[in-house]
């Protein structure tokens, strides 16, 4: 498989490797995709009362592209606000990293991770201000 | 004059282009002895082994029943019952058609197994296309075929068998003299796909109940393009050829001989016949300080039986590591995996998949095989780098995580894409 420099990179070195703590309130976990079709990502947020992306972790079982691409995101996600976050494209993901045309599945699978990773956030957001 | 050239095996460093070779099972070098008695068959010697009116065809003929002679002794047959061929691949198209073609009066029914080489599956495939019916068993979790099973799919019109020696994915031996005892009491010729065997189990034709063997040299420090077939000549059995032409090889194989690659695997033959039982021996140390290493690792899983098995072969998945992920990360030795993604196709290795593995366990296989130019440097630098490889994956691995958090996986509900 002919990677792109920047897949590599984040490959042997991938940024912000790790979990949140899933308890605490202002942390968002999206976790996407299923071990039988070889890839499974998590990615967590943690959002200040601002809507400040502060913090961004990720763990994933997959291939190299499956990687990089959790680990670009979670470079991106840091500063931005939620729904800046939301607003992030797989395409966007897929030419940073210039994936090969079978990996771009990789960078839906990033994009899923944001989106679902928001959503329980702000079901969590919701939940408190129901209580 | 070959004795002036200077040989050697380039077997790799360890680093990323010249990775340590540890895939045996997909070939082997050759060794330098039998490069250098190749070589004066090539320039000196060129002769065609089948003209009679000259010194040159005399040379290369006695060249070639030398050869032939090497080849049956390794395996306990009459020279004359070996036909040279291409390679295991054409030996066992030549096997299978030719047996089945010759003899498809008294039935067209053939039985064989779902972890076979593609050489012998696609074989039968095509034989089905031509009006034969197959049954293709599948084996135990252990790799291993069940007597009664195969027992069992034997039909009045079964007219043909094809079960392999040493399977080239997880290395275990069927039990050849049992399933070729089956085959004798109800008359149904028996192939063996024996690509795998030569050098690393014993082989004695004299007893086995065998009709049809097939062999390749470059799996055995042989040249690649050249093999043979056994072809049993008490009780006689019959074959239609698959090549016409000259009528070489007694009108089973015609074309002209390849003298160099005929005297390579001869030699290579030889030298498995004279070292083998010592080279057994410290391969198997190998492979178990190899084993051991690995086995130090948590949630890993040996594929296939460990022991009926060739010493040469370690096939295992590494659980909650993804496939080409762990390809990727292994650079520095050159293995075989069973992950798709690492290969044309899309699915996982179809022969971990008839053992029983789920897909995940087949993804994340490596098949280690060892051979005659490994050495203890090369698997402690293995074991270490295996070691750190899978850490360091497993520190990404959200499945891990899981597992760690005692979350059984198979109750999840995965948002599948």
């Amino acid at each position: 498989m002919a990677y792109s420099d920047k897949v590599l990179d984040h490959y042997e070195n991938p940024r912000n490797v790790g979990s949140l703590d899933k308890n605490d309130p202002q942390v968002g976990t999206g976790m996407v995709g299923a071990p039988a079709c070889g890839d499974v990502m998590k990615l967590m947020i943690k959002v200040n009362d601002s809507g400040i992306i502060e913090d961004a972790k990720f763990k994933t079982y997959g291939c190299g592209s499956a990687i990089a691409s959790s680990s670009l995101v979670t470079e991106w996600l840091k500063g931005r606000t939620i729904e800046e976050a939301y607003a992030i494209k797989n395409s966007e993901i897929a030419e940073e990293l210039a994936l090969p045309p079978v990996k771009i599945h990789c960078s839906v699978l990033a994009e899923d991770a944001i989106k679902a990773a928001v959503a329980d956030i702000k079901a969590k957001q919701a939940a408190k201000e129901a209580a | 004059m070959s004795a002036s050239i200077e040989m050697q095996v380039l077997k790799g460093s360890g680093d990323d282009l010249h990775p340590i070779y540890l895939d045996y099972s997909a070939t082997t070098p050759v060794d330098p002895r039998v490069a250098a008695k190749m070589i004066p068959y090539i320039t000196e010697h060129f002769g065609n082994p089948a003209s009679r009116s000259h010194p040159y065809g005399w040379t290369a003929e006695k060249a070639v029943e030398n050869a032939r002679e090497e080849v049956a002794k390794l395996v306990g047959a009459d020279p004359r019952e070996i036909v040279w061929t291409s390679g295991a691949t054409e030996s066992n198209n030549l096997a299978i058609k030719g047996a089945a073609n010759f003899y498809s009066a008294k039935g067209k029914h053939i039985i064989t197994v779902t972890t076979e080489h593609k050489a012998v599956i696609d074989t039968v495939r095509e034989l089905e296309r031509q009006g034969f019916e197959a049954t293709y068993l599948d084996p135990e979790p252990s790799g291993l075929l069940d007597l009664e099973k195969f027992k069992a799919a034997i039909r009045p019109d079964t007219v043909l068998a094809s079960v392999m020696f040493v399977n080239n994915e997880i290395g275990v031996i069927q039990d050849i003299t049992a399933i070729g005892n089956i085959c004798r009491e109800n008359g149904v010729i028996f192939h063996v796909d024996a690509a795998q065997a030569t050098g690393k189990v014993h082989i004695d034709l004299e007893k086995l109940p065998v009709d049809l063997m097939s062999f390749s040299a470059h799996k055995t420090y042989g040249p690649k393009g050249v093999g043979a077939l056994y072809v049993r000549r008490k009780p006689r059995i019959r074959i239609e050829a698959q090549m016409h032409g000259g009528g070489h090889e007694r009108g089973m194989r015609s074309g002209t001989l390849a003298t160099h690659q005929i005297v390579g695997m001869g030699e290579a033959f030889r030298i498995a016949r004279e070292e083998m039982d010592e080279e057994n021996v410290r391969i198997r140390r190998l492979r178990d300080k190899l084993l051991h290493g690995l086995q130090d690792i948590e949630e890993v899983y040996v594929n296939g039986d460990l022991e009926q098995r060739v010493p040469h072969n370690l096939n295992i998945s590494f659980n909650y590591v993804e496939g080409e992920s762990l390809i990727m990360a292994v650079k520095g030795i050159a293995v075989s995996s069973g992950s798709a993604c690492t290969s044309a196709s899309l699915e996982p290795s179809y022969v971990l998949r008839a053992l029983g593995r789920s897909d995940e366990l087949a993804h994340s296989s490596i098949r280690f095989s060892i051979g005659r130019f490994t050495t203890d440097a090369d698997v402690d630098y293995t074991i270490s780098l295996m070691k750190g490889k899978i850490d360091k994956l497993r520190e990404l691995s959200p499945l891990w995580e899981m597992f760690k958090d005692g979350v059984d996986l198979s109750k999840v509900e995965w948002a599948a894409h």
